[in-house]
């Protein structure tokens, strides 16, 4: 299967911020970077939750470290989101005959 | 339009100053934050207004204005005018959130143009917003692949729902959301199914329940019994002496397994005894004679 990459240094131009910030979340495992000749590249499944890093970073000045445990936590969310429907319609089995 | 008190937005007095103006707006952007509430069409808006309020009071040229002809908004016209004959340059870009030219109010826009957010100037690339829509199904739909034209934003999409959809199962269909920004990705479509039961059945996942009645005779002598299912009627053999609430599972009757194709889930069948009511003398009579037989 083919996916789209996007080279570091432009993404980082475009977004204007700084490589080694990028390389801080690497190091944290917040992000996942492809190297082919030398020449780091960024998955573009991965421009999704990198752009809300980004955003949470600037717009709410939170460090990577914060960032990655309101990650960890907005997934949790998402598990208990997904529980709470399967219950929920388990419940319903029991009380409307859904 | 409607006046936007934007002190009250940020929680602060009208005499606040900008170190207390920053903390506020930082305090209420953490809470409402769209990142950090996913689905939260209030929080989004609220987000807004916040990201409007500390536009106009952290910039102390633009708070001056909004003091100035903010009560009495319609003076701004004045302003309005006076703003417009000078060239106006509107960059195109979104706030960084994801928000685009619309989303800022009709009062913000008629008080300072088109010019707000932080990042506005940047010509940097975005990816486009995640769209959230909702399809309405009936149980029936979901027992074979669904076919449906979705319209968003003027676009026609035609998806198809795989049988089996879980009541308040979400789907991500990718790059169908809003246009990428200066030539980034276009965001995701989000569909949440909402799934209303329109037949007898309970639905436990992939299985179906449904309760019928049993004749007293037909329990104790056994015979067959006629069951509808959602591909129809099946005959189904009724045991000698089957006890009252005795479940029994037709395999493959039930609904399609999600994502799974060929594979059903069960429809289970509980079975209630009538006792005959209106009895006959003679039916009363041989009824005490099985009573002392037993």
């Amino acid at each position: 299967m083919e996916t789209d990459v996007i080279l570091l240094n432009e993404f980082c131009s475009t977004h204007q911020v700084e490589i080694s910030f990028i390389r801080t979340l690497e190091e944290n495992g917040m992000i996942e970077t492809v190297t082919v000749d030398q020449s780091k590249y960024i998955n573009t499944n991965e421009l999704p939750k990198l752009e809300r890093i980004i955003r949470l970073h600037r717009e709410l000045n939170i460090n990577p470290e914060g960032i990655d445990v309101i990650n960890e936590l907005l997934n949790r969310l998402d598990s208990m989101q997904q529980q709470m429907n399967e219950m929920k319609n388990r419940l319903d089995f029991y009380t409307k005959g859904n | 339009m409607e006046y936007i008190d934007y002190y009250q937005v940020l929680g602060v007095d009208k005499n606040a100053g900008p170190e207390e103006i920053k903390k506020a707006y930082r305090k209420l952007a953490r809470k409402h934050h769209p990142d950090l509430n996913p689905n939260d069409k209030e929080a989004h808006k609220k987000f807004q207004l916040l990201n409007e309020a500390n536009e106009v009071l952290s910039d102390p040229e633009k708070r001056k204005k909004y003091d100035q002809y903010g009560k009495d908004w319609k003076q701004a016209d004045h302003f309005e005018q006076a703003r417009s004959q000078q060239q106006y340059q509107n960059s195109g870009a979104a706030s960084f959130s994801g928000f685009n030219e619309g989303d800022f109010s009709d009062f913000f826009t008629s008080m300072f143009g088109h010019t707000g957010g932080r990042f506005r100037n940047r010509q940097t690339k975005f990816r486009g917003e995640d769209y959230h829509a909702e399809i309405q199904l009936n149980l029936t739909d979901i027992y074979k692949p669904h076919q449906q034209v979705l319209t968003v934003n003027g676009k026609n999409i035609r998806i198809t729902i795989p049988a089996g959809v879980e009541n308040g199962q979400q789907i991500r269909i990718k790059g169908y959301g809003g246009e990428g920004i200066h030539g980034g990705p276009n965001g995701d479509l989000y569909i949440t199914f909402q799934i209303t039961n329109n037949t007898k059945y309970k639905r436990n996942s992939k299985d179906l329940y449904t309760d019928t009645d049993l004749d007293l005779y037909t329990a104790i002598l056994g015979g067959e019994l006629i069951i509808d299912t959602l591909e129809g009627k099946v005959k189904l053999k009724v045991k000698p002496e089957t006890q009252n609430e005795t479940r029994i599972r037709l395999k493959g009757k039930g609904l399609p397994v999600y994502k799974k194709e060929g594979e059903f889930g069960d429809l289970i069948v509980t079975f209630h005894i009538k006792i005959p009511t209106g009895l006959t003398e003679k039916q009363k009579e041989l009824f005490q004679q099985l009573s002392k037989l037993s």
